[in-house]
């Protein structure tokens, strides 16, 4: 296998991992606050077909980025009316928003299927440190997306962990009763994440549809968002394990449509016979692995998972 | 009297509150001067905890006014009434488990930015200057239930609540913490705050407080301005209307039958997996009550659910009518006749969101089915012989069942598992947080029960209740029987250091 193909490879796992990082981190915000958004799929095909078609109108990559995001957020906030607000089922209305983003996303998109814009993100060769071998192109000279996502992850990391607002919202995350006691608003503050959450997936659309895989094509987020789903449960909620999670899911992401181009042998098994779907499925294992490790792990303590995570809160009701 | 709310810390005037099916209060006052600790009392179900709550902005009254401070207030939220310097300390604890002591106590009330040092030095001030011991920095979950209670406390303190409330705060602790409690009251209300303090233990209530309202029904039936003028007796009388005998008589003594429950060097571990049970032996036979004594805590929990297969024991024999369940199922048990009602009724025992038809027939339901089929007709029915016989107070038998008072859960909890004509009762805290009548109602069914030969095994806190009760009294202490006592002739000094590890010997 060439040098140039295992960079390559690597260069990729780092911009799979960008992609359902910052989806997963928009989900992450959501569950801390109590509200499983299943929607994650169809908030990314809403984020990428708005954002290819303001690309496409205005020519620049950011506005496309910050309308995508803003489209998430809206979808978001239908969930947010929908469940919180409302109380409805939160498993419910996120599929309902998943199946409805998906067809949503088809129809609205589909008079630019095919088109390419002109302007995309372009890679930031960084000064000096892009010309390093290897590292250079993995680390170094991406599109300034992977940089964003890195920054967010800490901003999010720092929110949750050192400010009033983050106290409050891993509260209601964790007990609404508790949280509406002591006068903090449950309805806005789990309003708020869920739309910020949606803001994350829709943007994360945007940056696959602008960069990785410019263009719209229906069916173009493939699964991601539900990898995005399954990666917050793999980073046990924490902004640092849903880093390293994304490096990983990245990995199998990149890996797959690769894999058959290697001959390489591992333990007398030639790499290229493996089929990608099979790859395909390993983040899901690999969830469900991490699952079973953290549940045993806390098991004479109370759950990683956000323990009022999918319950709706009405105040006069007991 | 002069109607003005002017000369008071809180006055609820006229306040009215329906919920579906049940009017909870229909017009009820109350008033609290500044400075004192005023007992609420009253029935199960009488209101108090949906007073308080109208109080604390949680539910927004149908009808009447908040005067708080000499203002009145109209609470949106409870945010609103944390401003008006209203402080809550609710029936079930409102903290986070997952989040530090200080984290729990300054939530809400948060710098924008937390520097968890400072926060953290903060409360350990605030818990020093009214002695009350709590270490910052440790998660709620490792609290025991008097530690979580402090925190609640502080965090009211931490808001400078200017009246404080607490709803049942003693139903979950130790003597000696419920004692450590009514000083701390006494501090506070010494510093000019109010007390508003809902217990069912009347004695506490007469040692801690200085005057009090009286609720039956959902209104106002009694003032007292001096409790020091009062005796326990009128007090009762005052809450149910009528003279409530206090404890049930003590049944004569009887022969014993055969043997329904024994448990052989059973050892367990707790959620945390330290040890909880330790070489446990012990026989419940036929027609009679064993009750355990012992400070909560003591393994007690962990007896209840090792012996109604809940909790796999690490090591020891459990037999149920002479047959070994050791490896048994909960529901193979219940087939067996042993019928269990939990400290935690509104969890373990009943599921909150179903209906009170579907929690009266989930534990068995062979003569309301036909086939696969349940027949609605025969759940009712069933459901309705259960609310008759055991004087359960509901709405509408299609409601959820979290909408009843903790008196009539029981009530209704404890019916469903006599309906089968069970051979061992367990019984954890079947009275705790009762009313009057509902002890004396639940203790004359336990007593019942033994006359009808069901071996009862009498899990409480209650000395008086264990006394009254039981045949043989066993002392547990750190998971262990630490000695065997007649209950009439055993003085409480005995029993006293027996739970406190030292048995007299
Ligand atoms: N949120 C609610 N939804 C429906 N019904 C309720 C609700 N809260 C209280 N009730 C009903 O209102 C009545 C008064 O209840 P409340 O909890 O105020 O009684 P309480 O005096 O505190 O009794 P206890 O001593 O058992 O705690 C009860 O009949 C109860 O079933
Ligand atoms: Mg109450």
């Amino acid at each position: 296998m060439s040098e140039a193909a295992l960079v390559g490879l690597f260069v990729a796992t780092v911009q799979f991992g960008t992609l359902v990082f910052l989806a997963a981190l928009g989900e992450l915000i959501a569950e801390r606050a109590g509200v499983l958004n299943l929607g994650v799929e169809g908030m990314m095909a809403m984020g990428a077909v708005s954002g290819f078609m303001v690309g496409l109108e205005t020519g620049s990559p950011w506005a496309a980025f910050f309308a995508a995001a803003a489209v998430g957020a809206l979808v978001g906030g239908l969930h947010a009316l929908v469940s919180v607000v409302m109380g409805a089922d939160q498993v419910v209305s996120g599929l309902a928003l998943t199946i409805g983003g998906l067809g949503l996303a088809a129809y609205v998109g589909r008079n630019v299927v095919g088109e390419r814009p002109e302007t995309l993100f372009t890679d930031l060769g960084i000064a000096g440190l892009a010309d390093i071998r290897w590292f250079g192109d993995i680390f170094f000279n991406q599109p300034p997306v992977v940089y964003l996502a890195v920054l967010l992850g800490l901003a999010v990391w720092f929110v949750l962990a050192r400010t009033r607002l983050g106290l409050a919202l891993r509260a209601v995350g964790e007990s609404a009763p508790t949280t509406d006691a002591v006068g903090h608003s449950v309805m806005a503050l789990r309003s708020a994440a869920v739309m910020v959450g949606g803001a994350f997936a829709g943007a994360a659309g945007s940056f696959l549809s602008l960069y990785m895989a410019p263009g719209w094509t229906e069916g173009m987020v493939a699964g991601r968002g539900w990898i995005a789903v399954a990666l917050v449960i793999f980073g046990a909620w924490r902004p640092g394990r849903l880093a390293l999670g994304a490096l990983l899911f990245g990995f199998t992401l990149a890996l797959q449509p690769r894999l058959q181009t290697f001959d390489i042998e591992i333990l007398g098994l030639d790499v290229s016979s493996i089929s990608p779907a099979l790859l395909g499925i390993l983040p899901f294992v690999l969830t469900v692995v991490v699952l079973v490790i953290i549940s045993w792990r806390h098991r004479h303590r109370p759950s990683v998972a956000p323990a009022a995570l999918g319950l709706p809160y009405r105040r006069e009701e007991r | 009297m002069a109607s003005s709310g002017a000369d008071h810390a809180v006055w609820l005037r006229g306040i009215e509150k329906q919920f579906p099916g049940v009017i909870a209060c229909a017009g009820a006052d109350l008033r609290v001067r500044p400075g004192t600790i005023h007992a609420l009392l009253g029935e199960n179900g009488a209101g108090k905890t949906t007073m308080v709550n109208v109080l604390a902005g949680v539910y927004r009254p149908d009808g009447g006014e908040v005067w708080v401070n000499g203002q009145q207030r109209f609470f949106h939220s409870p945010a609103d009434a944390i401003a008006a310097g209203v402080g809550m300390v609710y029936q079930e604890f409102r903290l986070v488990p997952n989040l530090t002591v200080a984290e729990n106590i300054v939530l809400g009330s948060a710098p924008g930015l937390l520097r968890t040092n400072e926060i953290e030095e903060r409360v350990a001030e605030l818990s020093a200057a009214y002695g009350m011991a709590a270490d910052p920095t440790r998660p709620v979950w490792q609290l025991s239930m008097g530690e979580r209670q402090r925190v609640e406390i502080l965090k009211s303190l931490w808001r400078n609540a200017s009246v404080l409330v607490m709803d049942e705060p003693t139903a979950v602790l130790t003597p000696g913490e419920a004692a450590e409690l009514g000083a701390t009251l006494r501090a506070m209300a010494e510093e000019g705050r109010s007390v508003i303090y809902i217990s069912h233990k009347l004695d506490q209530v007469v040692a801690f407080c200085d005057e009090a309202t009286v609720l039956r029904q959902g209104k106002t039936a009694a003032t007292v301005d001096n409790l020091q003028d009062v005796d326990l007796t009128s007090l009762a009388e005052m809450m149910v209307g009528t003279s409530g005998g206090g404890y049930v008589d003590r049944p004569p003594p009887r022969d014993r039958g055969p043997e329904v429950l024994s448990l052989q060097n059973i050892s367990a571990l707790n959620d945390r997996g330290l040890p909880a049970l330790a070489d446990i032996n012990m026989t419940v036979h036929s027609g009679e009550i064993v009750g355990i004594v012992g400070v909560s805590g003591n393994g007690q929990k962990e007896l209840a659910e090792v012996i109604t297969g809940l909790r796999r024991p690490a090591q020891g024999r459990v037999a149920v009518n002479g047959q070994d369940v050791t490896r048994a199922s909960p529901g193979d048990r219940y087939g067996l006749g042993l019928a269990y009602v939990p400290e935690d009724r509104l969890g373990v025992g009943l599921a909150p969101k179903m209906s009170v038809v579907d929690n009266s027939v989930v534990r068995s339901y062979k003569s309301q089915r036909r086939g696969l089929l349940l027949v609605m007709d025969r759940c009712v029915k069933f459901c309705q012989t259960l609310v008759e016989r055991f004087g359960v107070r509901v709405g509408r038998l299609n409601d959820p069942i979290a909408g009843l008072s903790g008196g009539n859960l029981q009530r209704l909890l404890l019916g469903r598992e006599l309906a089968e004509q069970p051979a061992v009762l367990v019984a954890a805290q079947p009275t705790r947080g009762l009313d009057v009548q509902g002890v004396a109602a639940i203790q004359s069914h336990l007593v019942e029960q033994r006359a009808n030969g069901v071996g009862v095994l009498l899990i409480s806190e209650d000395l008086d209740e264990l006394q009254a009760l039981s045949d043989v009294l066993l002392v547990m202490y750190e998971g262990r029987v630490v000695g065997e006592y007649p209950p009439d002739v055993t003085p409480r000094t005995i029993l006293g250091s027996a739970m406190a590890g030292n048995p007299p010997t």
